[in-house]
């Protein structure tokens, strides 16, 4: 049994009649202990693909099952680390972990609780934020007490969506190198989604591109063959590195790129006589004022 | 205006030339004492005095801050029921506004609360609100005798400490001021990013813990917000309804004196009216700012 399984799910937005198509015949299996990342285009719907995941919405059609039950609500067996780190801005970094670790192992003493906390505070580098509140830090801070809240709960499973998409490439880089180093402790299944394929290159098992949408569907899984640890450095003249970096683009700009597509309108041009100013100025001004002829046009355009 | 910048003049020579100009112009509408002699018809000379002016029986700064002076000198004297120093009203009007403000947040917020969670109740409470909101407290005051007809406590003493009036001017002030924090409370609520709910999904906090971790912090801010503008009505609504009783207090007095023609006190008890509500707006706003998050 796989761990974690996703059959033909499909979602999509929108009321009957109205409804757009976001994800369509999407299939995944992750065992237990991988690392995967989903790399898509940005608005493709990868929010929506792990939001299902965690639970947090449901699949029109298809299922998506963990350890072959189905998921039909949100838990903390499933960690999230939100696109937007979505901390509660009136909780310290301490309060913010510590709501989490509460929750979720009420059975312990208070001191193992704060012990708990303080154990993923310090794995993120963040001790000496912990009496800080969300809007005194950083964006890398904020995104790094997320990880800890996540990963406090001790998960099964921990989805990151879009964990250092808000961050500037150095800060990027040294993120990166934490999350594989705190994955590596205990190799707990991990589903990273990111629009950065080097970085699924670097911290991932296996990769799969999410196609363009609308109705995006996952493509191949690409495995990456890299050994750990990996260098950064030496990572980018690495044959491999090279192999499924091309693997990767080549369908996100091939078969699962943007789908041009042609779209015929009728305009109606705003031109404009402009003001007689030959004319006597009226009390009105019914002569003077600037005329529209609304001329009617059509117009193909081709959508990138 | 860089003048004033510069020496930093304008925020206190600016409203000063404002003050300035304002008792210039009462000054100017005022009526004057004007003493005339004349012959009366037994050809006595007598002495008449007139007021004139604009506004004849609208007294001068002058004639105000005398007459006002024995209350303000000693704001705490109490000489009679509607005879007492100026802070010694104030305390009577604000702690009646207190009770029925307390009970318009108690019934406000968790009102609002349904308000902001459910469509359906919504739905269905939304016409009575729009419907009662504008009603004035002359209105709902005899509305309120007529509710609480029957309500009277009594002291040892067998006086009434507790009456039909005493209910409904605690009912009137909570009906008018109440709706602010009803509808901004109801706002905010319904403003709680998803992403908070869906921390708290996650965490699969029960229907308390999510209320009072996730709901209510996020919503403070919205709240204060609408408690600031309810005390602000309900001090609006306390001179009307000290009228209607007869009270005592600021609105109370300013009735009285009205009903006795000395019409300096009449200006006292406004600028005592303007500045509580001032001093209490600031007040209000600086709890605010307190609760404001991110
Ligand atoms: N609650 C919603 N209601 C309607 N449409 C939605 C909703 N959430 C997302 N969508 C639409 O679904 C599509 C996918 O959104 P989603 O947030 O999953 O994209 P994404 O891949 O996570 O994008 P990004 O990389 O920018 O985060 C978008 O076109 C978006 O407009
Ligand atoms: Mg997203």
């Amino acid at each position: 049994m796989p761990f974690l399984e996703l059959n033909s799910v499909s979602k999509g937005y929108g009321a009957e009649g109205a409804r757009s198509e976001v994800l369509k015949d999407i299939n995944l299996i992750v065992e237990e202990g991988e690392f995967v990342a989903i790399v898509g285009y940005s608005g493709a719907g990868k929010t929506t693909l792990i939001s299902m995941i965690a639970g947090l919405l449901q699949p029109d059609a298809g299922s998506v099952k963990l350890r072959g039950e189905a998921i039909t609500c949100p838990g903390p067996d499933r960690g999230i680390v939100f696109q937007n780190y979505s901390l509660l801005p009136w909780l310290t970094v301490f309060e913010n972990v510590a709501l989490a670790v509460d929750q979720v192992f009420p059975q312990w003493s208070a001191t193992q609780r704060r012990e708990q906390v303080e154990k993923y505070l310090a794995m993120v580098n963040l001790t000496p934020a912990a009496g800080k509140l969300p809007r005194e830090l950083s964006g890398g801070m904020r995104q790094r007490v997320s990880v800890a809240r996540a990963l406090a709960m001790e998960p099964k499973i921990l989805l990151l969506d879009e964990p250092l998409g808000a961050l500037d490439a150095l800060t990027r880089a040294t993120l990166q190198d934490e999350i594989v180093r705190i994955w590596e402790q205990d190799r707990r299944t991990v589903v990273l989604i990111t629009n950065d394929v080097d970085e699924g290159i670097l911290t991932a098992d296996r990769i799969i591109p999410l196609s363009a949408g609308p109705s995006a569907t996952l493509g191949p899984s690409i495995a990456v063959d890299i050994p750990r640890p990996r260098n950064r450095k030496e990572l980018n003249s690495a044959p491999a590195f090279k192999r499924v970096r091309k693997a990767v683009l080549d369908y996100l700009l091939g078969t699962g790129g943007r789908q041009k597509t042609t779209v015929s309108r009728k305009l109606t041009l705003p031109d404009l006589l402009p003001e007689n100013l030959d004319e006597p100025r009226t009390l009105f001004g019914a002569k003077r004022v600037p005329r529209r002829r609304s001329e009617e046009k059509f117009e193909s355009v081709e959508l990138a | 205006m860089n003048f004033f910048k510069r020496y930093k003049l304008d925020s206190v020579l600016l409203p000063l030339i404002g003050v300035g100009a304002f008792l210039i112009l009462w000054l100017a509408i005022a009526g004057r004492v004007e003493t005339r002699k004349t012959l009366d018809e037994f050809g006595d000379p007598v002495t008449k005095t007139v007021k004139t002016g604009l506004s004849p029986d609208l007294p001068s700064p002058a004639e105000t801050w005398k007459a006002s002076k024995p209350y303000l000198a000693e704001p705490f004297a109490k000489r009679g029921e509607l005879d007492q120093g100026i802070l010694a009203f104030t305390i009577l009007s604000l702690s009646l506004v207190m009770q029925g403000y307390l009970i318009a947040l108690a019934i406000g917020t968790p009102l609002g609360f349904f308000l902001g969670l459910s469509k359906t109740f919504t739905k269905a409470m939304d016409p009575i609100i729009q419907v009662l909101r504008p009603v004035s407290p002359l209105a709902w005051f005899p509305l309120g005798l007529v509710l609480f007809s029957s309500v009277k406590f009594i002291d040892g003493g067998g006086k009434t400490v507790f009456g039909a009036s005493d209910a409904a001017a605690l009912f009137t002030i909570a009906v008018c001021s109440m709706w602010p924090a009803v509808m901004n409370t109801a706002v905010g609520v319904r403003a709680v990013p998803t992403d908070y709910l869906n921390v708290a999904k996650v965490l699969k906090l029960s229907r308390g813990k999510t209320l009072f971790k996730v709901l209510l912090p996020a919503t403070l801010p919205y709240m204060f917000t609408g408690f600031r503008l309810s005390l602000g009505i309900a001090w609006l609504v306390i001179v009307a309804v000290e009228m209607l009783t007869g009270r005592p207090g600021v609105g109370g007095f300013l009735w009285q004196e009205y009903n006795a023609g000395s019409y300096s006190r009449i200006i006292l008890c406004i600028l005592t009216i303007g500045i509580v509500g001032l001093v209490l707006d600031r007040l209000m706003s600086v709890v605010e700012s307190r609760f404001k998050t991110a």
